[in-house]
C-alpha cells in the first residue's frame, strides 16, 4: 500500500504511536464518502457556464472510514484536560463536564435558526436572560451582554464602551493606564479603540498602588484596565482605592475578567470598582477550550455604561422575552446574530449544576490547590513574589542559570513526565516565569504527582541537564523548529499539479 | 492540604481580599442541581423553541445543510475538545495538522493563496479583512461597502472600523454603494464611490441576497484605484460551484463557515474563514500554523508568524484576537474532507436545482414574483401583495417562509428571501408551496 509523501520523512511508526499523513496525502482520484440526491444534474440549467468551477484541484477524496480513522489518530496526538492534568495559567483548564456537551447538542437548540420569531425560540431567550442574570450576580454588575464571541472581543467591546460613554460625556479623552504585568490583549484593544497606552509599574511584591495610579491619572485617562488577581496571582489590595484614583480624575475601571475563577463568592468586581468586565465563559465556567475557541466572552457593566452595551439586548415583558436593536447609544453589533449560543447552555447547564455555593466552593479549591501546588515546589523554584497566591502560582527561572536549563526546557520535559506544560514566559515582569494554575478540579494525588514531577525535573537540571534540555523524547515528535519555520513559511499543503486561483 | 499550606481553614487563604469586599461577595444562586435534574430543565428549555421543529426556509448568514454523523464523532473527542490553544506543539499535533488541513481547504475553497486558522464568524472575519486593508494602505481611509453585502456584517465592520469621537488612525470613513434593479451591486454608483483615497471595496459573493455579483467587473473597478477587492460569502457551500473569489483577483476573501458542516445553534458558534494573497500573510490577523521539523527530521506543526501576534506585539498587533473558533475549524474540515470533492459540487449543484425549481414553483402560483433577475445559488427573493401577512398565514401552518426583508430594507417591504437547500425534500417544498399559495 502507497503512504504518499510522508515515507519520505522519517517518522517512526512503533506500537501506539501511530503515523498518520495529511488528509490530502490519504486521497485517491474517485474515493468517496458521501452521497447526495440530486446532485447529478447540469449546473448550466440554472447557472450561466462562465461563473461556475469545476470540482476543486486538491480537494480530499476519500472514504468515511478512512475520514474517521485519519482523525481519531489526530486526537491521540492531542493532550487535553480530558487526558491530562493541564496547569496551563491564566487559562483556567478546568473540567469540561461531558453532560454539557450532550445538552447543547439538544434538537431545541442545534437545530434553531437565529431568525426565527423570537416567539419560537422562547426556551433559549429565557435561557439567555437566566443565564445574563446569573452571571450578574456572581459579578455584582448591573447588567450583561452575552454578545462577545471570546474574551478578546468581550475586550473590544468594553473599551469600545468606554470610549463611548466619554464622547457621550464631552470627549473620547487620549490614554489607557496598563499595568506591565496585563495579558498582550489588553493594549491590542485598547489601541483599536484609538487609545494611546500608558504602562504602570506594578510595586516590589507585584501590586498596583493606589499612588502610582494617582501619579498617572490626569484628565486624558479614558480608563485603567487591571486584571484582579492579577497575572501573578496575587489579589491587588488596593484595588478599592485603585479605582477611586481613576474614577477622581473621570475615567474608568476596565477589569478584565480572565481569573474570575478566584473570585467567586470572594469579591465581587462591582464592590471593587469595576465599570466594566468581561467573563470567559471558558474559563470560569467550564465551557471546552475546542483547542482554541469557540469561547465566549460576556460584558458586564454597571448602570452608568448599560445605555453603550451592544445590540441586540433582550428585553423582557411579563412572561415573555424578545430582542431589540434600538438603542441608539449602543456601541452597536459586534458580531452576527446572539453570540456563541451553543457555548451559552454548557455554562447555563454548569451554573446549574453547582449553585451558589458550588461555584464558591470551586473558587476555594482552586485557591487551595495553587496555594498547595506553591507551598511544595518554593523550596525548589523560586517563586515571583513570595506571598500568599490566589487562583494560580508563578517561578521564575533563578537558580537554575548555572545548569544552562532555561524555562522552556523544564515546560518540555513535564510532557515526557506526561503532564501539559504551564503557561511559560508570562507574564512578562517575571524572569523566565512558569505560571501554574491547577484549577479545582484536579485531586490531590493529581497534584502530588505533579509536584513529584516538578520536583524531579529540577533534580535533573543539577545532575543531568541535557536530559531537560533535549526533551521531549516521549512524545509523537520532538522539538520543532519553530525559528525556521517562520523565516520561510509554509502554511498550507500545495496539489502537486497548479493551485487554482 | 491546608497543613501543608499552614492554614486552618481554607478561607483564611483570603486575608489579602478586604473584608469589606469579603463580607458582600456571597453568590445568591439556587442550590445545585444533579444531573438528571439539569438535563431536565435544559429539556424543557428546548422543547420550548417551537421554531426548531418547523420548515424552515430561512437563511441569511446561517443556513440549514445535512451534517454526516462521522463529524460530530470526532468533535466529541475530548482530546480535541478539552485542548487550548497548542503552545506546546508536541503534545499539540492534533489540532495543529487538522488546522493546518483547515487551511489548506479554505485557501482551496477561497481560490485563493494563504488562509489562517479561523476567526470568530464571517461578520468579525469582514471587519477584520477591513481593518487589515486599511494597514496595508495606511493613507486611505475610505471602505465602500455594497449595500447588498449582509447587513449584520456591514454593522459589525462599523463597530470595528470606526472610532467614536475619532477621527485619526483606526477610524475607517465607510461608505454605502446601492443595490441595482437586478440584485447587483450598482456598478454605476459604485464607481462614483471608489476614488483614490479607497483602501477597499467590500462586497458578498454571493450576496446577502442570494445573488451572485459581478465580481469581474467590481475587482477591475476596485484595482483600478488601486483599492482592495474584498469579498465576503456567507453561504460557503455556494463556493462548490461558483468561480472562487481568488479567480476574480480577491485580495482577502472571507466567509462563515457554518454551512460546511456546524449546526445552526441558534446563530453561533460558527467559524469565520480568513484568506488572502502571500505577499499579505504577515499583516494578517488571528492565528496561522506552519509546516516545520524536528531534530530528527520528522514533519510537525507549530503555531507560527507570532509576532504578528498581541501576546507579542501587544498595542502595534495585527489584531486583538487571541484564538480562533479552533473546534469549529475542526468541524470544517472533518465535513470537507467527508463531502470531498466530488460531493462539494454535488451538494452545490443539488442546492441550486432545488431553490431554483421551488422559485418556478412558486412564480406559477401567480402570487409571487421574483425580485431580481441577477443569477442566484440556495436564496432568492419574492415579491408578493402583503408578504408580511402570507408570512404569518404560513407560519400558522408550521413554515417558516423565508426572511422578511422590510427589517433591513424598507425598500423591499413586501418581499420575502426564501432559502432552499439539500435538507428540504419534495415534503417540505410542497409545504411551502402551499403555505404560500
Amino acid at each position: 500500500m502507497e503512504v504518499g509523501r510522508v515515507s519520505q520523512t522519517a517518522k517512526k511508526q512503533a506500537g501506539l504511536l501511530l503515523d498518520e499523513a495529511l488528509i490530502f496525502e490519504r486521497s485517491r482520484p474517485g474515493r468517496r464518502g458521501f452521497a447526495v440526491p440530486g446532485g447529478s444534474e447540469d449546473p448550466g440549467k440554472f447557472l450561466p457556464a462562465d461563473l461556475l468551477r469545476g470540482p476543486i484541484d486538491g480537494f480530499p477524496e476519500v472514504s468515511e472510514p478512512e475520514v474517521l480513522r485519519h482523525f481519531l489518530r489526530l486526537s491521540q496526538w492531542n493532550l487535553g484536560t480530558a487526558t491530562t492534568f493541564y496547569p496551563l495559567g491564566s487559562c483556567t483548564m478546568k473540567y469540561n463536564p461531558v453532560a454539557n456537551e450532550a445538552v447543547a447538542r439538544l434538537a431545541g437548540f442545534a437545530g434553531l435558526h437565529p431568525l426565527v420569531p423570537d416567539e419560537g425560540a422562547q426556551g433559549a431567550l429565557e435561557l439567555i436572560w437566566e443565564l445574563e442574570r446569573m452571571l450578574a450576580e456572581v459579578s455584582g454588575m448591573d447588567a450583561v451582554s452575552l454578545q462577545p464571541a471570546a474574551g478578546a472581543q468581550g475586550e473590544l467591546t468594553g473599551m469600545k464602551m468606554i470610549r463611548a460613554y466619554h464622547v457621550d460625556h464631552g470627549r473620547a479623552r487620549r490614554k489607557v493606564l496598563i499595568p506591565a504585568s496585563a495579558h498582550g490583549t489588553n493594549p491590542a484593544s485598547a489601541a483599536l479603540c484609538g487609545y494611546s497606552t500608558v504602562q504602570v509599574e506594578g510595586n516590589r511584591i507585584g501590586l498596583i498602588d493606589a499612588s502610582a495610579v494617582r501619579r498617572a491619572m490626569d484628565d486624558e485617562v479614558a480608563a485603567l484596565m487591571i486584571t484582579n488577581p492579577n497575572t501573578l496571582g496575587l489579589f491587588e489590595r488596593e484595588i478599592v482605592q485603585v479605582a477611586e484614583a481613576v474614577h477622581e480624575r473621570g475615567g474608568l475601571v476596565y477589569l478584565d475578567g480572565a481569573n474570575l475563577n478566584a473570585l467567586m463568592g470572594v469579591a465581587k468586581p462591582a464592590h471593587m470598582g469595576a465599570d466594566v468586565m468581561q467573563i470567559n465563559l471558558h474559563k470560569t465556567f467550564s465551557t471546552p477550550h475546542g483547542g482554541g475557541g469557540p469561547g465566549s466572552g460576556p460584558v458586564g457593566v454597571r448602570d452608568v455604561l448599560e445605555p453603550y452595551l451592544p445590540t441586540p439586548r433582550l428585553l423582557r415583558d411579563g412572561e415573555r422575552w424578545r430582542w431589540s436593536e434600538d438603542h441608539p447609544k449602543s456601541i452597536g453589533r459586534v458580531r452576527s446574530f446572539h453570540g456563541n449560543f451553543g457555548m451559552l447552555v454548557r455554562a447555563f447547564a454548569y451554573i446549574l449544576a453547582l449553585g451558589g455555593d458550588g461555584l464558591t466552593q470551586a473558587t476555594r479549591m482552586a485557591v487551595l490547590s495553587a496555594n498547595y501546588i506553591r507551598r511544595r515546589l518554593e523550596a525548589t523554584y523560586q517563586l515571583a513574589f513570595p506571598a500568599v497566591c490566589m487562583h494560580e502560582c508563578v517561578f521564575s527561572d533563578k537558580g537554575f542559570e548555572a545548569t544552562g536549563v532555561k524555562t522552556l526546557d523544564i515546560a518540555k520535559r513535564l510532557l515526557d513526565h506526561g503532564f501539559y506544560a504551564p503557561t511559560i514566559y508570562f507574564p512578562l515582569v517575571v524572569s523566565g516565569a512558569l505560571m501554574i494554575e491547577p484549577t479545582e478540579t484536579e485531586s490531590k494525588e493529581t497534584l502530588d504527582e505533579f509536584i513529584a514531577a516538578m520536583l524531579a525535573i529540577a533534580r535533573e537540571a543539577h545532575e543531568t541537564p541535557d536530559v531537560v534540555r533535549n526533551a521531549p523524547t516521549q512524545t509523537p515528535v520532538g522539538r520543532l523548529d519553530e525559528a525556521r519555520a517562520a523565516r520561510r513559511p509554509v502554511l498550507r499543503w500545495t496539489p502537486r499539479s497548479s493551485a487554482e486561483g | 492540604m491546608l497543613d501543608v499550606v499552614g492554614v486552618p481553614d481554607v478561607t483564611d487563604l483570603f486575608t489579602d481580599v478586604p473584608q469589606e469586599l469579603r463580607a458582600r461577595a456571597a453568590v445568591n444562586l439556587a442550590p445545585g442541581l444533579s444531573e438528571q435534574e439539569v438535563r431536565a430543565r435544559l429539556e424543557q428549555l428546548a422543547t420550548r423553541n417551537t421554531a426548531a421543529q418547523r420548515h424552515c426556509f430561512l437563511g441569511a448568514g446561517t443556513y440549514p445543510h445535512f451534517v454526516p454523523a462521522v463529524v460530530d464523532q470526532v468533535l466529541q473527542r475530548a482530546e480535541f475538545y478539552s485542548a487550548y490553544t497548542p503552545y506546546q506543539p508536541e503534545v499539540s499535533q492534533g489540532t495543529l495538522q487538522a488546522i493546518f488541513e483547515f487551511q489548506t481547504l479554505v485557501a482551496m475553497l477561497l481560490g485563493m493563496e494563504v488562509a489562517n486558522a479561523s476567526m470568530y464568524d464571517g461578520a468579525s472575519a469582514t471587519a477584520e479583512a477591513v481593518l487589515m486593508a486599511l494597514r496595508i494602505q495606511p493613507k486611505r481611509s475610505r471602505v465602500v461597502l455594497s449595500r447588498a453585502l449582509h447587513p449584520q456584517y456591514r454593522e459589525v465592520v462599523r463597530t470595528y472600523a470606526t472610532v467614536a469621537g475619532g477621527d485619526g488612525a483606526h477610524h475607517a470613513d465607510l461608505v454605502e454603494a446601492p443595490v441595482a434593479g437586478d440584485g447587483r451591486t450598482d456598478i454605476d454608483r459604485l464607481a462614483n464611490s471608489v476614488n483614490d483615497r479607497t483602501a477597499a471595496v467590500v462586497v458578498g459573493y454571493p450576496n446577502f441576497f442570494g445573488v451572485v455579483e459581478d465580481l469581474d467587473t467590481i475587482g477591475a473597478l476596485a484595482h483600478a484605484h488601486g483599492a482592495l477587492l474584498v469579498t465576503a460569502t456567507a453561504e460557503a457551500t455556494a463556493l462548490g460551484l461558483l468561480k472562487p473569489p481568488g479567480a476574480f483577483g480577491a485580495d482577502i476573501a472571507v466567509a462563515e463557515g457554518q454551512s460546511l458542516g456546524v449546526p445552526m445553534s441558534y446563530g453561533g458558534p460558527g467559524v469565520g474563514l480568513f484568506a488572502t494573497r502571500s505577499d499579505f500573510v504577515r499583516m494578517m490577523p488571528g492565528r496561522l500554523v506552519g509546516e516545520a521539523a524536528d531534530g530528527g527530521g520528522r514533519r510537525g506543526y507549530v503555531l507560527t508568524l507570532a509576532t504578528r501576534e498581541q501576546h507579542i506585539r501587544r498595542e502595534k498587533a495585527t489584531s486583538n484576537i487571541c484564538t480562533n473558533h479552533g473546534l469549529i475549524a475542526l468541524a470544517v474540515t472533518v465535513y470537507l474532507s467527508t463531502v470531498g470533492k466530488a460531493g462539494l459540487r454535488e451538494l452545490a449543484i443539488a442546492n441550486t436545482a432545488a431553490a431554483h425549481r421551488a422559485a418556478e414553483r412558486l412564480a406559477t402560483t401567480g402570487k409571487w414574483q421574483q425580485q431580481f433577475s441577477a443569477p442566484f445559488f440556495n436564496e432568492f427573493v419574492v415579491r408578493g401583495v402583503n408578504a408580511a401577512a402570507a408570512w404569518e398565514a404560513a407560519r400558522a401552518r408550521g413554515v417558516l417562509a423565508g426572511v422578511p426583508l422590510r427589517r433591513w430594507y424598507p425598500e423591499l417591504s413586501e418581499t420575502l428571501m426564501l432559502c432552499v437547500t439539500e435538507t428540504h425534500d419534495a415534503a417540505a417544498v410542497d409545504a411551502l408551496i402551499a403555505a404560500l399559495s
